[in-house]
């Protein structure tokens, strides 16, 4: 199908085969819809033209009994596609912790990708086969949109929040990675392509990249020099939280709600911290908003995180 | 339509037909202009739901006894808009002229008052992209709250401003005899408009004025 | 036969013939044509840069620079549905119309209606000086920050366009609604209207209580752009969603107000054409009203990728599912309305009948993007490019062009040539589908929309929908040549040449400055036709055999 006249995508991840079935499905659904409408069109405008000799006579009156049965039939048959449909979204919005994290910052106009281990990609992304692997994505300035095709998956990266999204690969080969939200000029050229290697090579492709530093290492180096340790360690003598063991756990908020400290909630501690205050503590954190870049940001999260256990 | 017999515009079959369709006519307008101020609204609470505090300080700096003072004007205006209509309805003309000036003069003194209330706003630097400083206490979401005063309040004073106008016109027609005991839907008219500028501000005064003094 | 008419000589064209005379008019007739002339306009301009779209598209290295190309697309979407789909069929041939089928005299408010004319027009001219100064390239829907904070095109003066064309969208519908209410002729009962009144009525609704709330975000967006202060920008406290929300709040509505009345003419022409009542006269009637209240509770279903909560994604795409029950109802109705009629198939007719068919694919593909797991691969590809195009063009403008066929005897009183109009018609057709077919398979190849550029083996499709596009670039031209001709050639019409029900064919053609002699007095429900001999009773209750 990938002649000069293609008309099926590659396919080449576990979300993209889901989506083909629902997709295969709902078409059939349609297709079937849309001649039945079209089937009965042109055969009453046949039987029905004017001067044939087809009766006329007794013309339907009841008509809601028809109404009702057929737009009962079609519908069922439709929210048979919408609970399919939203049982695959919530799957795929739902994302598993991974084996693999990468964080990836969307500009105006290109895409940078940041491994755990520190490596650094423009525009390309490598990535393991048979691995679930964990997007988390940030804007720096505009709403771009992340998107594989092949993969069947995407998510609008929003500046101001953190978005994720997953897949796991099924076979090697490049794909193309497209900027699908308006972003300006280059838009169009917001693309890149992933890079999908058997486990042996993508270790290998890791090592060449001449990384020293891991990804949380460069974050506790920004931790160090924005200050955030001159408070948040056990020398300090301002009363605020460690960092231990925060990532993953359930933070108990003054106003009485509680959230789960995942990226979006380190996230929003560091640039919103007046939006909300940990139970127990002074509301004395500073509003980092404005002098943090988003790499900085991937990079305290990582940093963060890597306390967890 | 001059004074002496009025007669129904052509396509109304009677002066009775021709006064409630005027008046559904502004009814549906105020439809629309619910959702008009409705979608402002909504901004406003999502985003005093997401700063609760960066708003309450922020709406503390607004001059109180300028809005309570106002509210009173709006109020009593709606009163003698109503006194007007009525004074309509008994064909007592010199009454009609009094109590619409009386309208118009207190929709005046409240676009006055506003004015006022916006110099003392200016001086005290909280007039976003134009003078504004941001307390040395608030976060910038507070200037959100700024933001929105200044696009709510001068809408609000462009339609008391233009209802003001609309009270002038009326007042050359009462003047013409266009307005007669039998025929004075298009005061009605106007009064329902009055009305819905009052109820807009009704709405305003609490959310700008009393967010952060409860 | 013509009982309603008034003395031959004296119709809304010939009674004044100074350009004054045209500008002050207060006419409905004349207001509609007056609109015509403005839409039409419009629609060229679109059309003009719907060419350089497909034309640039050709190849995929493409001939106009970037950022050309975001303002072409973005003058498309933004005068293609604010100067020319959402005024198509309200502006014209609702205001030509809709007072003749409820037997009124004229609008309740005349001198709105004409004003409503002048305010389009100052919001046409300020939307031509953006174009002209360089025109905005955000997309028509102004999404933040980009719109407010990053983008260098005219979005300011854009959207005040947009802003003062709500106006008139207000004004003119404000008038519908107030004058199907209270000017219905005696015995025109809710239940008698005709469907294309049911129609103009709901759509003016829908416009009454979207269309302000546009105008309030696109307030926001020029407050926030002019005094950069940040109202949806995260760095300042904003929330670029919130204005996508508040956006779609509208502009969800916004596609059902385009239509809806589109809709209501098929309905007319359907029935008169198979010379069968409507099959289901009630339930097409309470469609649209369902169509028009459900439409507000299904907008985020343009915002399934853009970090909604899970939860209301899947409300939003249930709502979604049940809004399209009362557009199937319709569909299934037209159909049947086929079953036992006796068909003739003029032009009017083949524009209805490829109305139909497109809408359907258009309708079942966006249930297609409906569906959660599937939206997130389609969103913003070529596919919803060609979803809302089967709607919009293959179903609205198709509409409007059967509309403006069927209508074109009453209003000119002069018959446009059959078998030219019948040759267009299918030409539309052929070309309409050559052009956006391929861009569902685009679509699921993965071709984003707003994408000057794109991959090479991708470049068959699009050629094939730039070949299609001028097809129907053809279609969409012969029309005005030969309607033109009609206008000083054409066979006269007589009052009913469809031998048509309505009350709008009880007067003559062209009808006199005040629609009737005398006020028409209404004793049956539309429609009433005969389909095994042809005979038919009309609404002022006249018998033809
Ligand atoms: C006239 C305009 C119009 C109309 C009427 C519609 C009608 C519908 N639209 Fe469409 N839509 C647009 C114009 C329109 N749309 C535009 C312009 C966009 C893109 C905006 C942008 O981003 O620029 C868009 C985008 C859009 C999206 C977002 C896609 C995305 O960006 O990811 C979605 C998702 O749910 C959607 C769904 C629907 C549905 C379900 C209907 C339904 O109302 C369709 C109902 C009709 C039918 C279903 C067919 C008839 C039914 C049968 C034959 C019976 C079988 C069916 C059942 C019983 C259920 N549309
Ligand atoms: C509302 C109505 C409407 C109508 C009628 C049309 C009509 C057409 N549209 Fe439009 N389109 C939109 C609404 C509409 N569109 C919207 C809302 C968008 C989204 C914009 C955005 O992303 O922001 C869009 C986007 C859009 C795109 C995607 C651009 C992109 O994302 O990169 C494309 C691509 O093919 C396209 C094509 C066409 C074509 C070929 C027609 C044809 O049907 C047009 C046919 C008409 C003509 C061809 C006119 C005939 C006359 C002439 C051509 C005269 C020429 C004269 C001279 C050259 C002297 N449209
Ligand atoms: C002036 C002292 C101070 C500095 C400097 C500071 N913090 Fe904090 N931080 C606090 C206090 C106090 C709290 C708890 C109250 C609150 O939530 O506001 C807190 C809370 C947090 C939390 C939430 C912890 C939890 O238990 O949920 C995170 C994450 C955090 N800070 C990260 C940082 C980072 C990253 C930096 C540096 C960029 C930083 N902080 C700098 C004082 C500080
Ligand atoms: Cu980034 Cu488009
Ligand atoms: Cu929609």
């Amino acid at each position: 199908m990938q002649g000069w006249l293609p008309f099926w995508p590659r396919t080449a991840a576990v979300s993209g085969e889901v989506v083909n079935a629902l997709y295969i499905a709902e078409l059939g659904i349609c297709v079937l819809i849309v001649l039945t409408v079209v089937g009965l069109m042109l055969r009453f405008c046949l039987v029905y033209r004017r001067g044939s000799s087809a009766s006329r006579a007794n013309l339907v009156a009841k008509t809601w009994q028809w109404e009702i049965s057929w737009t009962v039939a079609t519908l069922v048959l439709f929210l048979f596609a919408f609970v399919w449909g939203a049982v695959v979204y919530i799957w795929l919005y739902d994302p598993p912790s991974g084996e693999l994290q990468i964080y990836v910052v969307g500009k105006q106009w290109m895409w940078k990708m940041e491994h755990p281990g520190g490596q650094r990609e423009i525009d390309a992304l490598h990535v393991p086969v048979n691995t679930t692997v964990r997007l988390v994505l940030a804007s720096q300035d505009v709403i771009h949109s992340f998107f594989v095709p092949a993969f069947r998956i995407k998510r609008d990266v929003v500046p101001g929040t953190l978005e994720t999204i997953w897949f796991k690969a099924t076979k090697a080969g490049t794909y193309r990675i497209e900027c699908t939200q308006l972003c300006g000029v280059q838009h169009a050229n917001m693309t890149g392509e992933v890079t999908v290697m058997e486990p042996a090579a993508f270790g290998r492709w890791l090592k060449q990249q001449g990384v020293h530093e891991s990804l949380a290492q460069q974050g506790e180096a920004v931790f160090r020099e924005h200050g955030c340790s001159g408070c948040h360690s056990t020398a300090s003598t301002v009363h605020a939280p460690l960092m231990n063991g925060l990532y993953g756990s359930l933070v108990h908020l003054q106003d009485g709600s509680s959230r789960v400290a995942d990226e979006r909630y380190l996230r929003d501690c560091i640039l919103l911290p007046r939006t909300f205050t940990v139970a127990g503590y002074p509301p004395v954190m500073p509003d980092f908003s404005g002098q943090l870049s988003e790499d900085d940001l991937v990079k305290l999260i990582a940093y963060i995180k890597s306390l967890a256990k | 339509m001059r004074s002496g017999a009025l007669r129904p515009e052509m396509q109304f079959a009677t002066l009775a037909q021709q006064g409630e369709t005027a008046q559904l006519g502004m009814w549906v307008f105020i439809a629309t202009e619910t959702l008009f101020f409705g979608a402002l609204l909504f901004a406003y609470f999502v985003y005093r739901n997401l700063y609760p505090e960066e708003f309450a300080q922020a709406a503390k700096e607004t001059v109180l006894w300028c809005g309570i003072l106002n509210t009173g004007l709006l109020l009593t205006s709606s009163l003698t808009m109503v006194l007007a209509i009525e004074a309509a309805a008994a064909g007592r003309r010199q009454a009609l002229t009094n109590w619409l000036l009386a309208t118009a003069a207190l929709g005046i003194a409240f676009i006055l008052i506003k004015s006022y209330e916006w110099y003392l706003d200016y001086q005290d630097g909280v007039v976003p992209a134009v003078h504004f400083f941001m307390k040395l206490d608030q976060a910038p979401a507070g200037e959100l709250f700024w933001v929105f005063y200044f696009i709510a309040t001068p809408l609000h004073a462009l339609h008391l401003s233009i209802g003001v106008g609309l009270l002038f016109f009326m007042l050359t027609r009462a003047r013409r005899g266009e307005l007669t005991s039998g025929y004075f839907a298009p005061l009605e008219v106007v009064g329902l408009y009055w009305s819905f500028v009052d109820t807009v501000w009704i709405f305003l005064f609490p959310a700008i004025y009393l967010v952060g003094r409860s | 036969m013509a009982a309603l008419a008034a003395d031959v000589g004296t119709d809304y064209l010939t009674s004044e013939n100074t350009v004054r005379s045209w500008l002050l008019t207060r006419d409905h007739k004349r207001i509609g044509l007056l609109f015509f002339a403005s839409i039409t306009f419009f629609f060229f301009i679109g059309g003009i840069a719907a060419t350089l779209i497909r034309l640039h598209l050709a190849t995929p290295s493409g001939l106009l620079q970037p950022s050309i190309y975001n303002r072409v697309f973005t003058m498309h979407g933004i005068v293609m549905v604010w100067f020319f789909l959402i005024p198509s069929i309200p502006t014209t041939l609702g205001n030509f119309v809709l007072p003749l089928m409820i037997g009124a005299h004229d609008l309740a408010f005349p001198r709105i209606n004409l004003a409503s004319w002048y305010v389009f027009n100052l919001s046409g001219l300020v939307l031509l000086y953006a174009l002209i100064m360089g025109g905005a390239d955000a997309g028509w829907t102004f999404y933040p920050p980009f719109s407010t904070l990053y983008s260098d095109g005219y979005i300011l003066v854009a959207a005040l366009a947009v802003f003062v064309n709500g106006f008139s969208t207000i004004m003119t519908a404000l008038n519908f609604v107030v004058t199907t209410h209270r000017l219905r002729a005696p015995g025109m009962t809710w239940m008698r209207l005709p469907l294309f009144v049911w129609a103009i009525y709901s759509v003016s609704l829908l416009m009454l209580l979207a269309t302000p709330v546009l105008a309030m975000v696109l307030l926001l967006v020029a407050a926030e752009r002019f005094l950069q202060v940040g109202l949806f920008d995260p760095t300042h406290g904003g929330d670029p969603i919130l204005f996508q929300h508040i956006f779609w709040f509208y502009s969800h509505p916004a596609v059902y107000i385009m239509i809806v009345p589109a809709m209501g003419v098929v309905s007319e022409l359907v029935t008169c054409f198979a010379r069968r009542p409507i099959f289901g006269y009630t339930g097409m009637a309470y469609a649209l009203m369902a169509i028009a209240i459900l439409s507000f509770f299904v907008w985020a279903h343009h915002m399934f990728v853009a970090g909604i909560s899970i939860y209301s994604a899947v409300v939003f795409s249930l709502m979604t599912f049940f809004v399209a029950v009362p557009s199937a109802i319709k569909v299934f109705n037209w159909t049947a309305t086929l079953h036992k009629g006796s068909i003739s198939f003029d032009a009017p007719f083949l524009y209805a009948l490829g109305f139909v068919l497109l809408f359907t694919i258009g309708g079942v593909t966006g249930l297609m993007v409906a569906t959660l797991g599937l939206d997130i691969d389609l969103h913003d590809t070529y596919f919803v490019i060609a979803h809302f195009h089967y709607i919009m063009v293959g179903g609205t403008v198709s509409a409007f062009f059967g509309g403006l066929h069927y209508w074109w005897p009453k209003i000119t009183g002069r018959l446009y040539p059959e078998l030219w109009a019948r040759f267009a018609a299918l030409l539309t057709f052929v070309g309409f589908n050559l052009t956006f077919f391929p861009q569902f398979i685009l679509g699921y190849l993965g071709m984003p929309r707003r994408y000057y550029t794109y991959a090479p083996e991708w470049q068959p499709w699009n050629l094939l929908s730039s070949a299609g596009a001028s097809i129907l670039a053809v279609a969409y031209l012969l029309p005005l040549g030969y309607l033109a001709w009609s206008m000083l050639r054409g066979e006269r019409a007589g009052p009913n040449p469809w031998r048509a029900t309505g009350l709008e064919w009880q007067t003559s053609s062209p009808p006199p400055t005040y629609n009737f002699a005398r006020t028409p007095a209404v004793t049956t429900a539309p429609y009433a036709y005969n389909p095994e001999n042809g005979s038919y009773v009309a609404q002022d209750g006249t018998v033809h055999a």
